[in-house]
């Protein structure tokens, strides 16, 4: 209940914070993207918070090489839950290209549990928008 | 002496790549810095040997998402080095035309993070407006916004028609005049200059020392460029001049890239005006790859990108080797940095490009002696804009109302 209601409370703005985990930074890029005026997510109460303690959302990028996954895992703990993970980026999602890699440890749902999946490489900032909607949509 | 270490990274909240950067101060100071990377290893050289030729340009694309059309054609490059064919005319105009739209969105990103950096938040926001219309352009002529997938062993896989031609144009034509309103804002901005100038200096004796290529070096007087040096693709064909400047400080720095903008602009023209209206081949069959060794390069944004490529005959690779830029100008900061306040070292990381925003990494400072926290990455970026807003005062300039509405919420 008390869990829920948090959730909902979490509808209304949300604080994402950025992680890349192996990338080749584009999808980082497109994130930014988001932000500056063309798309403009602020508008709809997202913005970045500068530390995984004040993040409702976490957005990962990357494949998740092997010398990352203790200090992802190590973020994932410190993220307030209840929190969600978004997998963005063909990287993130399967691996992609690199996942024949031999620092290849991902993909990501391997590591930490993740809610949504962002395909694309890189996703459209539209995408990536589009995604977190139903995130929002399917919080409950 | 007490001796303070303020580690880098490996994280950051804003994005790129995990690096780490420890810096040892000495009070305000700098006296040395210590760099690890490996967060981001992929393995690309290892998985290329286990792919076919062709797979190889979309694997390059993806080792960096800013220069992600530099590395494909330095392979190609290298390919054709070894194969020894010559690649047609209208692919050598289509791989300038992406080459260089690829900068323009590269130097704006940078221009953006720098001012973002300094507390202007304005030239963040109005250089990634800019470079919007480019994106649409490459998505326009190549399918994708980022990761444009047109080099392709022997030519380019994509035409780009008549009918874009003049859209293209016009777009650039639009971008033109904001572009350099753009430059002016940054250049002739007395706080900028009193924040930059005299910053972070190299001179063209550190620049040879360390190896240093692309924008850094050519702000620190070296006349270098791929591009000229050892033509390829269409730059031989087309008129153009590479951007020097003597001073070597990040302010230098800024001008080279704002002002190789328009020299890419001028390039992308005349390579339209080659395209339109003709007909021609875009790629030759390159069926067998004969046994031996090829090298290509590429002036990418941010410096000559080398790639090695050698055959035994067989349908991969045997050895791949790559090196990036960034690995040559990333250790120029030992001689940056060291002397220079923890304030303008935010803005020195990022001026040499390494691929950016290092210092946008989860910056934590601990003091030596009592292992207790002093700063971490906001704190970081907050001195550095503390200081733009110092000098602002000490000249008299207000910020304008918006930049300190944002001052005020975010901190
Ligand atoms: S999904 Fe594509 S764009 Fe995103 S990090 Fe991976 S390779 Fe780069």
């Amino acid at each position: 209940m008390v869990l829920s209601l948090r959730k909902k409370a979490l509808k209304k703005s949300l604080f994402v914070f950025h992680l890349s985990t192996g990338s080749c930074n584009n999808c980082d890029i497109e994130i930014l993207d988001c932000l500056t005026p063309r798309f403009d997510i602020e508008r709809f109460g997202i913005t970045l918070a500068g530390s995984v303690k004040h993040a409702d959302v976490l957005l990962v990028t990357g494949i998740g090489t092997l010398k990352n996954i203790e200090r992802v895992k190590k973020l994932y703990q410190q993220m307030p839950k209840p929190g969600f993970v978004v997998a963005i980026g063909s990287c993130a999602c399967t691996g992609g290209m690199f996942r024949d890699g031999y620092t290849m440890a991902g993909p990501l749902d391997k590591i930490i549990p993740v809610d949504v999946y962002i395909p694309g490489c890189p996703p459209k900032p539209e995408a990536m928008i589009a995604g977190i909607v139903k995130l929002l949509n399917s919080i409950k | 002496m007490k001796k303070v270490i303020v580690p880098i990274g490996p994280y950051h909240p804003l994005f790129e790549e995990p690096e780490y950067f420890a810096l040892y101060c000495d009070g305000e100071r700098v006296v040395d810095v210590e760099w690890i990377a490996g967060y981001n290893h992929r393995g690309i050289e290892k998985i290329s040997e286990s792919k076919h030729w062709d797979q190889i340009t979309f694997l390059v694309e993806r080792i960096c998402g800013i220069c992600s059309t530099s590395h494909p054609i330095a392979y190609c490059n290298a390919v054709e080095d070894l194969a020894k064919v010559e690649i047609p005319e209208r692919a050598k105009y289509i791989r300038c035309i992406i080459g260089e739209l690829e900068r323009i969105h590269s130097h704006l990103l940078w221009v953006g993070l720098a001012g973002h950096f300094l507390g202007y938040n304005t030239v963040f926001m109005w250089a990634w407006k800019y470079r919007e219309p480019i994106l649409d352009i490459m998505e326009m002529i190549t399918g994708n916004r980022n990761h444009y997938a047109m080099m392709k062993i022997g030519g380019v896989r994509r035409d780009i028609d008549d009918a874009y031609i003049p859209i293209i144009r016009k777009i650039l034509e639009d971008l033109k005049p904001k572009l350099n309103m753009l430059t002016n804002a940054v250049l002739d901005d007395p706080v900028l200059a009193a924040r930059l100038k005299g910053v972070g200096v190299l001179t063209d004796k550190d620049i040879k020392e360390f190896g240093a290529l692309g924008p850094v070096a050519r702000a620190s007087g070296l006349d270098i460029d791929v591009r000229r040096d050892s033509p390829h693709a269409a730059y031989d064909l087309v008129e153009w001049k590479v951007i020097t400047q003597n001073e070597g400080d990040v302010f230098a720095r800024a001008v080279v890239r704002l002002l190789e903008c328009f020299e890419s602009m001028k390039i992308i023209e005349q390579c339209l005006d080659n395209l339109k209206g003709k007909k021609g081949e875009i790629s030759i069959d390159v069926r067998n790859i004969p046994p031996g060794e090829g090298i290509g390069h590429y002036e990418a944004p941010r410096g000559e990108c080398f790639h090695y490529v050698r055959s035994d005959g067989t349908g991969s690779p045997l050895r791949h080797k790559i090196r990036a830029p960034s690995f040559n100008n990333i250790p120029t900061f030992k001689a940056s940095c060291i002397g220079e306040t923890i304030s303008d070292v935010t803005i020195i990381l990022a001026g040499v490009d390494p691929c950016y925003c290092c210092t946008e990494r989860a910056i934590v400072a601990y003091d030596v002696n009592t292992q207790k926290k002093i700063l971490d990455g906001s704190d970081f970026i907050r001195l550095s804009q503390e200081k733009t807003r110092k000098i602002e005062k000490e000249i008299g300039v207000a910020p304008s109302r918006w930049e300190e509405k944002n001052w005020e919420r975010d901190n």
